[in-house]
Parts: structure tokens; sequence; C-alpha cells
């Protein structure tokens, strides 16, 4: 496939590394925001093969994975009422909610189905007059657009039994939350290349100028991440601290206006709440009056529901970077991706899903199980 | 969920008011949203994410990063006369 093998080259893969080597003088600590990247970054061995003390930190990147438990709860209550016809990505019916999940309440008799595109979910509407069809509108910027065209789209057509669960979280000001911590070990960060496709990178240059942090919009491929972390460590190593985009073939410094235009029409930024992590002002979108009557939340009265999560899980620890998931006792024995305990375990972009499906052991199971072939 | 990919438009039109198009990823082809790309045509690459394109992938970009890459190499070896050492984990690259 054109511009996927190219930038999966082996070759210049060693290349990148070695002007890496060649680069870094001393430690220097890189965050990723994007759980694409970290699925890359995990399954590659990337974060491994750099030189010693370039240190990867994966944050809070994954949109199914910060999507609060409590958004769950919801989905599942709508999904079980009669009438509805509740449709999400494929990636939100494994997670689970305080009880269940979407896929058990399917087994159970619940109409959820799997939508590629939330284009299919209106579709799915007019086609089925007498139902009402809810869709579950998570995700970052990225999918913004996508669920802001199709409530634009089924106010258009005048349909009346269509409605998004919205959780959508933005990334800018989780990354200024991260930085504005106390413990804060982070000295740059990869900015997500697709959210920056439909947003663009100005946001960033003020948050690069506040803390005096490197920002690198950067794309997915192998290439692409070697050469987002050497533009970075290069920044830290002459003392800049500016926002670059090595992502240049798909990003354009102020994004795609048409997209972003459709995101302000259809939503608002409010205050969200983050798995793991816990509110943060003014980090998403909801619904804007003109659209209220596509809240499903309101529709279906669910507002009120609430949830709790499990005392054991350490998300917030793993999504901030204070801790890898090899160092929770959870991981790997009553936290798995088949029975997750918590956020970074739910979908295979999650810190924890992305080590556990490396093989990623934690320590004391290494040892304890180095005779048997480590399987657990 | 961002995994957003570049495919080939193969065709467009409109559907229900909306500008809707073919997408070829390397043999698997789908249908997407094109509403984002406007004055978009066929042949050109788009990234599309859950059903729409998000961003023209340009071209000469795509390739002016490689180039870059490639040069860089042939830079290293030049400024130290020869390759540096291959790290012996980063054979795991290789399994791509």
């Amino acid at each position: 496939m054109k511009y996927l093998d190219e930038y999966r080259d082996p070759s210049l893969a060693r290349r990148l590394l070695d002007e890496l080597c060649a680069t870094a003088t001393r430690p220097w600590t890189v965050m990723e925001v994007c759980g694409g990247q970290t699925h890359t970054i995990v399954r590659q061995g990337i974060d491994e093969l750099l030189p010693a003390g370039i240190r990867m930190i994966h944050g809070p990147g994954c949109p199914v994975c910060v999507t609060p438990l409590e958004i769950l709860d919801k989905a599942q209550a709508i999904a079980a009422m009669p009438g509805v016809l509740f449709t999400s990505f494929g990636d939100m019916l494994r997670v689970p909610g305080s009880r269940t999940d979407l896929l058990a309440l399917r087994a159970r008799g619940a109409d959820v189905r799997v939508v590629y595109s939330p284009l299919e979910a209106v579709r799915l509407a007019q086609a089925n007059p007498d139902r009402h069809v809810v869709f579950l509108a998570v995700g970052f910027e990225t999918t913004a657009p996508a669920n802001a065209m199709a409530v634009l789209h089924a106010s258009a057509l005048g349909i009346s039994n269509f409605s998004i669960l919205v959780s959508h979280v933005l990334v800018p000001p989780a990354i200024t939350a991260i930085l504005a911590a106390p413990d804060c070990q982070v000295q740059a960060f990869l900015a997500a290349g697709h959210v920056c496709a439909v947003m663009g990178w100005t946001e960033y240059e003020p948050i690069a100028a506040r803390y005096r942090v490197p920002i690198v919009v950067t794309g997915f491929e192998p290439l692409d991440l070697l050469e987002g972390i050497l533009m970075a460590v290069r920044q830290l190593e002459t003392g800049r601290a500016a926002v670059e985009n090595q992502y240049v073939r798909a990003v354009r410094r102020t994004g795609n206006a048409e997209a972003q235009d459709a995101i302000r029409r259809v939503f608002t930024i409010a205050d969200r709440r983050w798995r793991g992590i816990g509110t943060i002002a003014e980090s998403g979108l909801v619904l804007a009056e003109e659209f209220a009557a596509f809240d499903a939340e309101h529709r279906f009265g669910v507002e009120s529901l609430a949830a709790t999560e499990s005392p054991l899980c350490i998300a917030g620890d793993i999504l901030t970077g204070t801790k890898v998931p090899t160092e929770c006792a959870a991981y790997g024995a009553l936290c798995t991706p088949r029975s997750p305990l918590g956020a970074p375990m739910v979908s295979a972009e999650g810190t924890c899903a992305a080590f556990y499906a490396a093989g990623r052991r934690r320590q004391v199971q290494r040892l304890a199980t180095a005779s048997d072939g480590g399987a657990t | 969920m961002c995994l957003g990919i570049p495919g080939q438009v193969i065709d467009l039109g409109e559907v229900d008011g909306v500008v809707m198009g073919t997408v070829d990823f390397g043999g698997v082809r789908k249908q997407a949203c094109l509403e984002y790309v406007p004055g978009i045509r066929v042949g050109e690459y788009v990234i599309i994410h859950v059903g729409f394109a998000i961003s023209r992938v340009d071209e000469d970009e795509a390739q002016r990063t490689l180039d870059v890459l490639q040069a860089m190499g042939d830079a290293v070896a030049a400024e130290l006369g020869e390759p540096l050492p291959v790290r012996p984990s980063a054979e795991a690259l290789d399994d791509r």
C-alpha cells in the first residue's frame, strides 16, 4: 500500500536510530498522547530501541480508555431500553461498565450493532423509523468531525429517531493538565498526527511557549515516530521549545477548516471527566443548544447515573507516566484485556493492553516463570 | 481509534446531499464521506478515519520525507566515516 510500506522500511528506521544515538547526549523524557502511536511504539519495541536515557511515557491518548465508567453505564442503560437500536464503534463493545458490557447485553437480546462510520447509524435511523437509533459518540478531535456530520445530516434530513451519547475529549487541555501537575516528568510531547490533521497545531503554540516544551506533530508509522522523537530530542539538546511538524504529508498548520467548522456548529466546549485522571476543565465537547434534541443522555433521562472505579487500578499513574503497567500488582493477573479492571487495559490502544499484547511481563512474574517459559 | 489510513479516491458522487466516494486501501475498497476534503479528485490520496476523509495526503511531501530520511543516514555515515554500530535489539523492527 502506497505511503504505508515506505514508512515501515527497517533500513531507514535503523538510520533514524543511529542519528538519534548521535544526537542524544543526556536523558530525556518524551510523551506521546495518542493510542495509535502508543500501539506502534510498544508493538514495534521502539521504546526499547531508543538510546539509553531516552524514555517514552505513554499519555492518555486512547479515547476508549479515557471514556468514563458512567458513560459506559449510561450506554448500557440506554441500549437495554425497549425500541432502542444502539450503535457504536466496535472497540467500545467489550469495554466493561460497572456491571457488564454492551456485548453481553446484546447476547441477552438488546439490539447493539457495530458501525464503521456514524453516518451508518443515521442510515439505520432512516431505515428503521419505528426504532430510536443511538450512536455512542466517543473520541478525540479526529472523530468529532464525523460525529458532527452525523448530527448535521440527521438534522438536515429531519430525522428525529436519532441521537448521540457524547463523550468527546480534546488533546490540548490534557497536555496542559499534565504539564501543570507539580510532579510532571515530561520534557517534550509528540502531538497526535490525525488530531492535528483536523485541528492544525496553532493551539499547541502557546503551550510550547508557556511551558518551554517542544511539541512535534507526528504520524503513526514506525519511521514517523522515530523521526518525531528525533525532532523532539534535537530541540531538547539545543534548548529550543517550538511546535514542529513531522507529519508534513498530512498536516497543515491551520488544519482542516471545513471539519473545524462542522465541530464548532454542532458542539460546544465543556468540562469533561477523563477515566483514570478526573475532570479537566474545558477538555471536552457537548452538543450545542441548537442540537440538544440529538442528546441521548437527555432524551433517555440518564444524566444522573454515577459509577465507581476499581480501587486496585492505578490508571491515573499509568496515564500520567508515574508508573509503567509492569509495576502494577493487578497487571496480567487480576487485570487482563479479557477482564480489564481499568481504563488502559480496555482497548488495544491502551498502554496496559499494548504492553500485554507485546508480551511484557511484570518483573516478579518474569522471575517466577522464567523456568516454565513465562506463560501467564 | 485515531488510526486513519491513507487510501486513493476511486470515484465520488453525492448521497442524500453528502459527498461520498469509494476509497481504495491497497485492494480493499470502502465508501467514505469526502465532505471535509472539498475539491478532491479521483486518483488523489486521502487519510480516512471512521469513514471520513480528514486530510489530503500530499504526495510530494510524502516522498520528500522519505528522501530526507534516506539522505540522513548517508550524512551520519559521511560524518563518522562509517555507519553507527547496529544495536542487537534493532532486529525487532524487521518483523513487520
